[in-house]
């Protein structure tokens, strides 16, 4: 057994519990509306979503379309919505322990060892200091970060930076990991390899996934199921259940129903995405009349 | 990686003290050829033989100390008192929008010019001397430590929050390391107008400290004296610019 497939077993081992309600994660009847200076904005209208334990779900849409708020609001970082959204049962305002999150843009501290960062939410739980470095050299080797504990962020690329973000949340054993674009800033190859290394790791941990992306072939990639937004407001257009054989890796996207997926989910998002280039235009258009 | 940063760092001392030698040298040179006045300016060459006789003759060690313990005590005033004025601006918005702008323009007050005010408050004193060196420190220090929080990265606010921290700590581990490098620029701001303002006095009001020799000096005509004496004043600050460096580097490593 290789070290990395050793410390993603030993950490699987260690994992939360899992759920025992049917649904890990369910959104109900979401709607969030903005005040802006153009008036009121509906972001979010009306969407319901709902993630199995273990399963891998990607929300996908074009730009604009709310995928960022949804990702707020059950992270818990925006309020005042309708709707509500529950995990395991229990509805939840606010954060929540059992949700962990990784954003989009770079955000390990500066300031911090790649160790310290990815101990940092075990150093807030009060967890004795070479206990937590203990575990968080687990999740380090599980990203396949070994031999950079000492490093600075400042010392690592783009893509490894995002590794220590990934482990330092896995890190807090969340029972539901939340991604909003991890790889967005990322070169294709990286963040087709990148997949590749959370896959892995999602299937090791049968880890609760919610990732959001407007990259239809990362969704394809990872995902059980990917759930199609529409453009402003965000409304559920449509969900394509991935049957993909497990395990997957990124060799999956050279297969043809790999291809099937991604040209079926284009061709809804198309009409969207479409749809929110006009708007834009005509809205440039509006702001340069008045 | 390490090893090439470490040899431009060298690259760069040995060009800035280079730099200097070669302008101490034109300096020298101009002097002697009659470009520059002699009597106004002295020789490189004789305010560097001058030291050794003001440091005997002048005490300029005991001096020395004198004003660097003033700087000393206006600087950690200013890291007590600055910073949390800082804090209690970035925490209390309507309080800044209020104020901000008031301090920005007592950064450029002459302070010093209200020495008469501050010897009738504390007498002709040193703590005369350290609270105008405080005072005209303030308003950077103030405002710098505003601008670091401010400026923190809205995703590092929004990780802290994800991992549940309460107020205190969001404050204790994101957002005051995240402002350190700008709360230490106003540090430094500060401990510049506190200085220049800390050996005005002691001129001024010729109490004590460098400040009281350059006066004396001055006023016996002992320009290379003088000169020497100045040369001291820039070391009390290359001492605290370091200090202030390396508690910069233990507190906020991995820049």
């Amino acid at each position: 057994m290789s070290a990395d497939a050793q410390a993603v077993s030993m950490a699987a081992a260690a994992s939360a519990a899992p759920v025992p309600a049917a649904h890990a994660l369910e959104v109900q009847d979401i709607t969030k509306r903005f005040v802006t200076a153009e008036g009121v904005v509906t972001a979010i209208d009306q969407l319901s979503l709902t993630v199995a334990p273990g399963e891998f779900l990607s929300v996908i849409g074009p730009s604009g379309c709310g995928k960022s708020t949804l990702f707020n609001i059950i992270g818990g970082l925006v309020g005042d919505y309708q709707g509500r959204v529950t995990v395991g049962g229990e509805i939840i305002s606010g954060t929540h322990p059992a949700i962990g999150m990784v954003f989009q843009e770079e955000s390990t501290f500066p300031w911090r060892t790649v160790l310290e960062n990815v101990a940092f939410p075990l150093e807030v739980m009060g967890v004795p200091r070479q206990e937590r470095f203990e575990r968080a050299r687990r999740f380090i080797s599980m990203v396949g970060l070994d031999g950079f504990e000492r490093r600075f962020p400042s010392e690592l690329s783009g893509g490894m930076r995002q590794r220590v973000a990934i482990a330092r949340t896995l890190a807090s054993e969340p029972k539901i990991l939340l991604m909003d674009e991890p790889f967005a800033a990322l070169d294709e190859q990286t963040r087709l390899l990148l997949g590749d290394k959370v896959l892995q790791i999602q299937q090791a941990l049968r880890q609760t996934t919610l990732l959001i992306t407007h990259n239809i072939t990362e969704a394809v990639q990872l995902s059980d199921r990917v759930l199609v937004m529409t453009y402003r407001p965000g409304r559920l257009k449509r969900i394509v259940a991935i049957d993909l054989p497990h395990p997957r890796d990124s060799e999956v996207v050279s297969s043809t129903a790999f291809g099937r997926y991604v040209a079926e989910i284009w061709h809804d998002l198309r009409e969207e995405a479409s749809l929110g280039m006009r708007e834009d235009e005509s809205r440039v258009l509006r702001r340069d009349a008045s | 990686m390490r090893s090439a940063m470490s040899q431009s760092r060298a690259a760069a001392v040995v060009t800035g003290w280079g730099t200097l030698l070669l302008v101490l040298l034109a300096v020298e040179l101009l002097i002697v050829r009659g470009v520059i006045n002699g009597f106004i300016v002295p020789r490189p060459s004789q305010v560097l033989a001058a030291i050794p006789r003001i440091v005997i003759e002048e005490d300029v060690l005991h001096r020395f100390g004198q004003t660097a313990l003033e700087v000393l005590w206006a600087s950690l005033m200013l890291a007590a008192i600055g910073l949390a004025l800082g804090m209690l601006l970035y925490r209390f918005r309507l309080l800044r929008l209020a104020t901000e702008t008031w301090v920005a323009a007592l950064a450029s007050a002459p302070i010093v010019l209200m020495y008469p005010l501050f010897l009738v408050i504390f007498g002709r004193s040193a703590t005369t001397i350290v609270m105008i060196g405080f005072a005209a420190g303030l308003p950077p220090v103030i405002l710098k430590t505003v601008e670091g929080l401010a400026g923190t990265r809205h995703v590092l606010v929004n990780v802290g929050r994800s991992f549940r921290l309460n107020d205190a700590q969001l404050f204790q581990k994101i957002l005051l390391p995240a402002a350190l490098p700008s709360i230490f620029v106003g540090l430094r701001l500060g401990l510049i107008f506190a200085m220049i303002n800390i050996v005005g006095v002691e001129f001024l009001i010729n109490f004590g400290g460098l400040g009281q020799l350059i006066n004396e000096l001055a006023e016996r005509y002992d320009l290379p004296g003088t000169y020497g004496a100045i040369l001291f004043v820039i070391l009390v600050s290359i001492v605290f610019f370091v200090l202030t460096e390396k508690a910069e580097q233990w507190l906020r490593p991995g820049r």
